[in-house]
C-alpha cells in the first residue's frame, strides 16, 4: 500500500498539550515537515514563553527555551556561533510583539539568517486570555472585558507590515490556518522561510493567523470562522517582503 | 621570553578572554567598560570568533544564553545599570546551567548613579541578583595582572561547574594601566562540545534541551539542591584569599578589589609607625573564604576586624557571618564614586587604637 501521509521525523512522540481547535498543532507539523524537507544535519530550535513553551518537547531536534520575548536574541547567539545549523524561533504574539519587540526588530534589521514562526491569535493564551498587542479593536479579553478600546489601549500592531519596512529581512509573509486551502498556502510559506535560511538568504518570518477557541470563548469551528471573517480583515494575508522577487 | 605589555584592565580582560578560548562576545556600550567591546570588535574576528553589539543588555545576555547553550565559550561585559538589565538572563542561565563569563566594571549607584568606581554591586553579585535561588562564581581581582589571570581560566571553571563566572571589577580597575604578562593562547582546535550542549547534531544522539522550566515541584526542588551541591563543591575547591601580615596583627583590615591595594599601602604605613595591622583580602567573593576569616577571628592577638569598602557596607555582612560574633567588626567606606586614600584609612585605624 502506498503511504500518502506520515508524521514528520522532526516531531517527537510526546502528545501535544494544546487545546482542541488550537492552531499550534497544525503549525508545529508544518514547521517539522519544512525542516524534514531540508535534510539538515544540524537543527536548533528556540521555544518561547507562552502556550508553545513546551515546544522543546515536541520538536525532535536540539531546543533551547528562551526567556519571554528573547527568542530572537537567543537564536542570534546560536546561529552566529553555529552557522552550519538551521536555527528557528517559534513565538506567540505577546512574546514577539509585546515584551520581545526590540529583539525581533533588531534580529530582522541585522538580517540574522534565521527563521521565525510568529503565531498571531490576538490573545495571551497561556496566562488565560489577557489583551495582546495584536488584540483587535472591540475584541474582548480578560484585561479589556468591554472590548479593546482605542482610548485606553491604542491600536493593535501589524508586525509583518512593520518589519517589512526594514531593509534587513529577506522574506515576510502572513498566512492563515482557517481552512485546508490556507493551511496549504501556509505550508508553502513556511517551507520557503526555511529554504531561505538553508540558502543563506537572511531573515525570514512567517506570521500565522491562528485560533484560540479556549480564550476566545468559541467552539473550534466558530473559532476558525472568526479567523477567516474577523482576523483576515484586520490582518490581510500576503507577502510583505520578498527580496528574491525584488531582485528579478 | 616573557611577553610583557602595558594594558588597561578592560583590555587585559578582553585579551585574556580570547587567550582563554572565548569565541563569542555580545555587549552593549556603557561607561566605564567600553574598552572591552571595542577591543573585542577588533580582536574577535582575528581568531574566527563572533562579536555583536547588541540592541540592549537584555539581548546581549540572551545571545550569551544561546551561544553558551551550544557549548561555545561566550561572554558579555557591562557596568552596574547594564548588569541590572542582564539579571533576568543571568537567572535563566543559572537555571539552565549554561557556562559563560559576565564582567561587571562597577560604577556608583543606585539608579543611573555615576561613572566613578564603586563596590555597591557586591550584594547583587554574590547573593544572586535576579530571581530564584542561585549563585555565580564571583572573582574580585585587584590588579590588571589578576584580571588577566582570573579571566584566562574563568571559562575552564564555568564549564567545569556549568555556571556563569562573574568578574567583579570597578571603573578604576578597568581604566588603570599596568604591565602584564600575557598567557599563551589555549588550543581550542580540539574543543569538543560537552554532552549537554544543544549543538544541533540530529543523528546519533537524543535531542537535547536547554531549559530552566520545571513544572513539577519535586523536580524543581531536586534542581535547586543540585545547584547548591555545586556551590558547596565550589566552596571546597575554588575559594581564594590573600592574607597579609595577619600573624601578629591586632587590627585586621579587610577589603577586596582595588580597595585592597589602598588598604595594603595603609597597612605598610601603619607598620612603619609600629602598629600591628594586617589585611585579609577575598579573591573569590562567592564562594566567600569563610574559613580564613574564622581563623583570623580565633587568633588571640586579633582584637578587631575592619571592613573597608566603596559602598555603605555590603561585604561586611559576609565578614560578620564568618567572624560570627567572635570579634568586633567595624566599617569604613566611601561611596558615590569617591575613593579613600591610604592616609584616610590610617586615620580611621588610629581612631580605633585610641
Amino acid at each position: 500500500m502506498k503511504k500518502v501521509f506520515e508524521k514528520p521525523k522532526m516531531l517527537t512522540d510526546v502528545p501535544f498539550h494544546y487545546c482542541p481547535g488550537c492552531s499550534h498543532g497544525i503549525v508545529h507539523r508544518m514547521v517539522a515537515s519544512a525542516i524534514d524537507k531540508l535534510n539538515a544535519e544540524k537543527v536548533i530550535g528556540v521555544a518561547p514563553v507562552g502556550c508553545a513553551v513546551f515546544a522543546y518537547d515536541y520538536f525532535n531536534c536540539d531546543m533551547q527555551e528562551a526567556a519571554h520575548g528573547r527568542a530572537p536574541a537567543v537564536a542570534t547567539g546560536i546561529k552566529r556561533t553555529n552557522p552550519d545549523a538551521i536555527v528557528f524561533a517559534y513565538q506567540g504574539d505577546g512574546d514577539l510583539a509585546s515584551i520581545g519587540m526590540a529583539e525581533i526588530v533588531h534580529a530582522a534589521a541585522r538580517s540574522e539568517n534565521i527563521t521565525v514562526i510568529f503565531i498571531n491569535n490576538a490573545i495571551y493564551g497561556m496566562t488565560g486570555g489577557q489583551m495582546a498587542p495584536t488584540t483587535m479593536i472591540g475584541q474582548k479579553a480578560t484585561t479589556c472585558q468591554q472590548g479593546r478600546s482605542v482610548e485606553l489601549n491604542g491600536y493593535p500592531i501589524h508586525v509583518s507590515e512593520m518589519l517589512a519596512q526594514l531593509q534587513g529581512p529577506c522574506y515576510i509573509e502572513r498566512v492563515s490556518t482557517h481552512d485546508v486551502k490556507h493551511v496549504k498556502q501556509a505550508e508553502k510559506a513556511i517551507d520557503r522561510a526555511f529554504r531561505n535560511q538553508a540558502e543563506g538568504k537572511g531573515f525570514s518570518l512567517v506570521e500565522v493567523l491562528s485560533s484560540c477557541p479556549t480564550n476566545w470563548g468559541k467552539n473550534p469551528l466558530d473559532a476558525m470562522k472568526w479567523v477567516e471573517e474577523e482576523m483576515c480583515k484586520i490582518y490581510p494575508l500576503g507577502v510583505f517582503k520578498d527580496t528574491a522577487k525584488e531582485e528579478k | 621570553m616573557e611577553d610583557k605589555v602595558l594594558m588597561k584592565g578592560n583590555e587585559a580582560i578582553a585579551e585574556a578572554a580570547i587567550r582563554g578560548g572565548c569565541r563569542a562576545f555580545f555587549g552593549y556600550p556603557i561607561t566605564p567598560q567600553n574598552e572591552i567591546p571595542e577591543y573585542m570588535s577588533v580582536r574577535m574576528p582575528e581568531v574566527g570568533g563572533v562579536f555583536i553589539q547588541s540592541e540592549s543588555e537584555v539581548a546581549a545576555i540572551n545571545m550569551v544564553y544561546g551561544a553558551g547553550g551550544t557549548g561555545v565559550r561566550a561572554m558579555t561585559s557591562s557596568s552596574s545599570p547594564g548588569i541590572s538589565l542582564k539579571q533576568e538572563g543571568i537567572s535563566y542561565i543559572c537555571g539552565a546551567e549554561i557556562p559563560c563569563v559576565i564582567v561587571n566594571m562597577v560604577r556608583s549607584g543606585p539608579g543611573l548613579g555615576g561613572i566613578q568606581p564603586a563596590q555597591c554591586d557586591y550584594f547583587q553579585a554574590v547573593k544572586g541578583g535576579g530571581h530564584g535561588d542561585y549563585k555565580m562564581l564571583v572573582y574580585g581581582p585587584n590588579s590588571v595582572q589578576e584580571c588577566m589571570d582570573l579571566m584566562y581560566n574563568a571559562f575552564d571553571k564555568a564549564f567545569e561547574y556549568r555556571i556563569p563566572v562573574m568578574i567583579l571589577g570597578d571603573g578604576m580597575l578597568g581604566q588603570i594601566m599596568e604591565p602584564v604578562t600575557l598567557p599563551p593562547m589555549k588550543d581550542m582546535s580540539k574543543d569538543i562540545r560537552p554532552d549537554w550542549a544543544t549543538d544541533g547534531t540530529r543523528f546519533g544522539k537524543q535531542h537535547r534541551v536547554i531549559n530552566s522550566l520545571y513544572i513539577q515541584p519535586d523536580e524543581l526542588e531536586a534542581v535547586n539542591h543540585k545547584l547548591f551541591a555545586k556551590y558547596d563543591l565550589m566552596a571546597e575547591k575554588e575559594t581564594m584569599c590573600e592574607e597579609y601580615l595577619c600573624e601578629d596583627a591586632e587590627i585586621v583590615l579587610t577589603a577586596y578589589g582595588t580597595v585592597a591595594r589602598i588598604v595594603k599601602s595603609a597597612v605598610d604605613m601603619l607598620r612603619e609607625q609600629g602598629h600591628k595591622v594586617g589585611m585579609i583580602r577575598p579573591i573569590t567573593l562567592f564562594p566567600f573564604p569563610t574559613a580564613n576569616y574564622e581563623k583570623i577571628a580565633n587568633m588571640s592577638n586579633v582584637k578587631e576586624i575592619m571592613s573597608i569598602e566603596l559602598s555603605m557596607g555590603q561585604m561586611i555582612e559576609d565578614v560578620k557571618l564568618s567572624v560570627n560574633g567572635k570579634k568586633p567588626v567595624k566599617f569604613y567606606g566611601r561611596c558615590g564614586g569617591n575613593v579613600m586614600t591610604a592616609e584616610d584609612i590610617v586615620a580611621e585605624v588610629l581612631k580605633e587604637e585610641k
